[in-house]
């Protein structure tokens, strides 16, 4: 078994680095449907997972491998799964469930042109806000987009700490532009934090409640199945022992309580790159693969004298709203590339103060956008 | 039983059974407590799994664990916790309705032999929703879905759970005395087991079609059906034949090399090489072994390929970027380097030959009929190489020009990341194609 799963200067994809970020994360179960782009991710987990004593197993769908994935994660196992947009959707459902049963869950999506079958092979990142507002109900999850392969790898543990921590299902978010392209890539170098393991409750309790908490924001400690309690889940509108109610103040608790959770500790998820020009009057705000065609925009208009802040955000759900308004702060005009119609444009706009002009660079055409369209239709030049 | 022992499994804390009067439910919760009275397990190592359905108001009941998932998926549940806690004693409970929702997963929970005990409680129709039709309604039967009959033909659970290779699989109804055994046998079973169990609805199906006791059985008859054991033929459970597949073909896992810079380089700027070929032309893992070869040299890289769905045909394209900078954006817009080997590569690429840059070079087999192009043309025979070192070491020959002809980086790293990535056998094949791809350059001809 290997002790660490990075070494030094290499040549990979940015699905194995996700893969190697799950591993050094202790992922010890992987479940999943076959799709291009995101197979290979399980093709290196069946590498990795059963050679680190755990389990991989191919569902006969998605909608199998997710209540796998839920089963194994309320049963102590640090779960990961892979899919892309249309697995997402057939995900929907059993989403909600892992909201509703309070489950830790990693949820790699590596996104592709749609909508539909769409184009496969090709990149898009058109299920951005299809993240936020997967299933019924329209409660918060966390949401990380890594931007390059040392991201990914980064991104993927940061994300196990999030899913324990707060015991909801976390996204990384990227697409077939990251997922398989190869680049040099030294991951060794990057310096992780300690690993988070869910709060267990103590051996010694009288009576276990499956969803306990004393403020809104608590996160319940869990007792795994077949860990010493009588473990309780329920995809029904419950109270704290998991039992069904229909009682409108309990089941508002609770839905108080999901909300509470992520959004109390929107300080911590909050991951955001801040390269600020004092006197900028222009800010770009990208996220993702493309935050690379306007790293190169912006050096290229500061080049030629222009001053232009860029705000990079990691987190995308919750919104980093204190991030991004402190960001705007003083600029004139936002400008915010995107591989999709505009999608998180429409989060920008609700931030940006009256005054500030928001500029979408918009397209889904299976292509980057190019540092060329930002520079021109960003009006950075 | 002594003091130690559970009389029952079950718990009036949340009040009675919530079944309509003479609902067949109420006997099968009834017989599995009975079941798990005579095996005794602990509580918290069992967990009771249930989905949306009459029948899955019932896990609350129980003072094991318990688990109510989505509808018709309870088996997905079951197997998760299975498979992450073998240890753990998993029983389904489902009904009809979830067998045609989740159908998929009962073929498939056979099939593997994942040893999860999965209980059926089939009445012939939806009771939660008001008396729909399901996959089990009998021809003819009237349902609030059927009110003339119902067209369809009944699904046979039992028949379809066996056909579908499961190890251990049971029929019975709610009049059977030996059910709490039949339970108990089912949740013994180290592989699947499934007990299908035939009941009346007393709110819907059996008033709409008079089924009664009687009819019941009447209508097991009719189908040619008998209460009993259908199928018991134990093999390893899921859980045991995945480590033993694994310990038998695993391989160990070792960690490649890391790349150290052991070469220089003349490149001063982000540059974009293209190579475009034919599909088993081996340009993906060439343009690799090249990228490799170039971090060799200290430079940073990327490559992104293009290719059809299928293998060995059509079109395979390799993109890749060096750069003695970090490489923020990863297209190649106007490219340096342009390397064509074939006529699916021209096909695929012509439009973006015809747009190439004056400062591009493109180095291109001497048979291709090209397109106008503005790049300086370097003619290479191909051909004569492919015969030399083998087709499959052409596209890798075609690099070695390039790498000569340019200077970018030194062949020598093209052949340290030969040697460090492939087998040797491999890598002495395409060590010959790198020295002919270097000869190659004296015996080309530039046009342009």
């Amino acid at each position: 078994m290997l002790e660490d799963y990075t070494m030094g200067y290499e040549f990979i994809e940015g699905n194995e680095a996700i893969a190697r970020g799950a591993m050094q994360a202790k992922c010890d179960f992987f479940a999943s449907y076959p799709i291009t782009p995101a197979s290979s991710i399980l093709h290196y987990m069946n590498e990795f997972v059963p050679e680190a004593g755990g389990l991989v197993i191919q569902g006969e769908d998605e909608i199998a491998s997710m209540g796998f994935c839920i089963g194994a994660a309320m049963a102590g196992r640090k779960v990961l799964t892979s899919t892309s947009g249309p697995g997402i959707s057939l995900y929907s459902e059993n989403i909600g469930l892992a909201i509703m049963g309070e489950t830790p869950i990693v949820i790699v999506n590596v996104q592709r042109q749609g909508p539909a079958t769409g184009s496969a092979t090709k990149g898009a990142e058109g299920d951005i806000q299809f993240t936020r507002w997967v299933t019924s109900g329209g409660l918060p999850i966390i949401a990380l987009s890594p931007a390059t392969v040392g991201e990914a790898y980064e991104l993927t543990y940061l994300a196990f700490n999030f899913a324990e921590q707060y015991r909801t299902p976390v996204f990384i978010l990227t697409n077939k532009e990251l997922g398989v392209t190869k680049e040099s890539a030294d991951l060794e170098s990057i310096k992780l934090p300690p690993l988070v393991e869910r709060k267990r409750v103590p051996s010694d309790l009288a009576d276990y409640l499956p969803h306990f908490f004393e403020c809104p924001e608590d996160v319940p400690a869990i007792a795994d199945f077949g860990g010493g309690y009588v473990a309780r889940y329920t995809t029904s509108t419950h109270d704290k022992a998991a039992y069904l109610t229909t009682n409108p103040n309990v089941i508002q608790e609770m839905i108080d309580h999901y909300i509470a959770k992520i959004e109390g500790a929107i300080d911590d998820i909050t991951l955001v790159k801040k390269d600020f020009q004092p006197g900028a009057e222009i800010l770009v705000i990208s996220y993702g693969i493309i935050s690379r065609s306007a790293a190169v925009a912006i050096r290229e208009a500061r080049s030629k004298g222009r001053k232009i802040s860029s705000l990079v955000l990691q987190t995308l759900w919750p919104v980093p709203e204190k991030a991004i308004k402190s960001a705007m702060a003083g600029v004139k005009k936002v400008v915010v590339p995107e591989m999709n119609m505009g999608q998180y444009l429409v989060e920008i706009r609700r931030l940006a103060p009256p005054d500030v002009e928001v500029v979408g660079v918009s397209k889904m055409n299976t292509m980057l956008v190019s540092p060329q369209e930002i520079l021109e239709q960003g009006g950075l030049l | 039983m002594n003091a130690n022992q559970f009389a029952t499994y079950m718990t009036d804390k949340i009040g009675p059974l919530p079944y309509c009067p003479g609902c067949g439910h109420a006997t099968i919760i009834k017989a599995l407590d009975k079941a798990l009275v005579k095996l005794q397990p602990d509580p918290t190592k069992v967990v009771i799994v249930t989905d949306i359905g009459c029948i899955g108001l019932s896990d609350r009941y129980f003072i094991t664990s318990a688990f109510h998932g989505l509808h018709g998926r309870s088996i997905t549940y079951a197997c998760g916790l299975k498979l992450a806690r073998p240890d753990l004693t998993v029983i389904t409970l489902m009904g009809d309705g979830a067998c045609g929702i989740g159908g998929t997963h009962l073929l498939n929970v056979a099939r593997r032999n994942i040893g999860i005990t999965l209980i059926i409680a089939n009445n012939f129709n939806y009771g939660m929703t008001g008396g729909q039709h399901s996959v089990t309604t009998p021809t003819d039967g009237i349902t609030s879905t059927t009110p003339w009959g119902n067209p369809e033909a009944p699904m046979d659970l039992c028949g379809t759970a066996v056909a579908a290779g499961a190890a251990w699989v049971y029929r019975a109804t709610t009049f059977d005395k030996n059910l709490p055994d039949v339970m108990a046998d089912a949740i013994s079973q180290d592989g699947f087991a499934m007990v299908e169990i035939w009941e009346l609805c007393t709110a819907y199906y059996m008033p709409r079609n008079k089924l009664g006791k009687k009819e019941l059985f009447d209508l097991l008859d009719s189908y040619g059906f008998k209460v009993g054991l259908q199928a018991d033929r134990p093999r390893p459970e899921y859980s045991v034949r995945y480590r033993q597949a694994y310990e038998a073909g695993k391989s160990v896992l070792k960690k490649k090399p890391p790349i150290e810079k052991k070469f220089d380089n003349t490149v001063r700027k982000q540059t974009g090489i293209i190579i475009a070929g034919s599909a088993g032309q081996k340009i993906r893992s060439s343009a690799t072994l090249f990228a490799e070869g170039a971090i060799f040299a200290g430079l940073n890289t990327t490559q992104k390929d293009d290719y059809p769905i299928t293998v060995q045909t059509g079109h395979s394209v390799a993109e890749i970027i060096v750069s003695p900078e970090t490489i923020e954006y990863t297209g190649i817009d106007s490219p340096d380097y342009f390397v064509l080997i074939s006529e699916d590569g021209l096909k695929r690429t012509r439009a973006k030959i015809q747009k190439l840059p004056e400062t591009c070079t493109l180095y291109a087999d001497e048979t291709l009929e090209l397109p106008e192009t503005k790049a300086r043309v370097v003619r290479l025979p191909l051909e004569e190489v492919g015969k030399k070192v083998g087709k499959l070491s052409v596209a890798t020959a075609a690099l070695a020009a390039l790498l000569e002809e340019s200077g970018i980086f030194p062949a020598e790293a093209f052949n340290e990341a030969i040697r460090s990535f492939q087998s040797p056998k491999i890598a002495e094949t395409n060590i010959k194609a790198v020295e002919a791809g270097i000869e190659l350059v004296s015996k080309s001809s530039t046009v342009g």
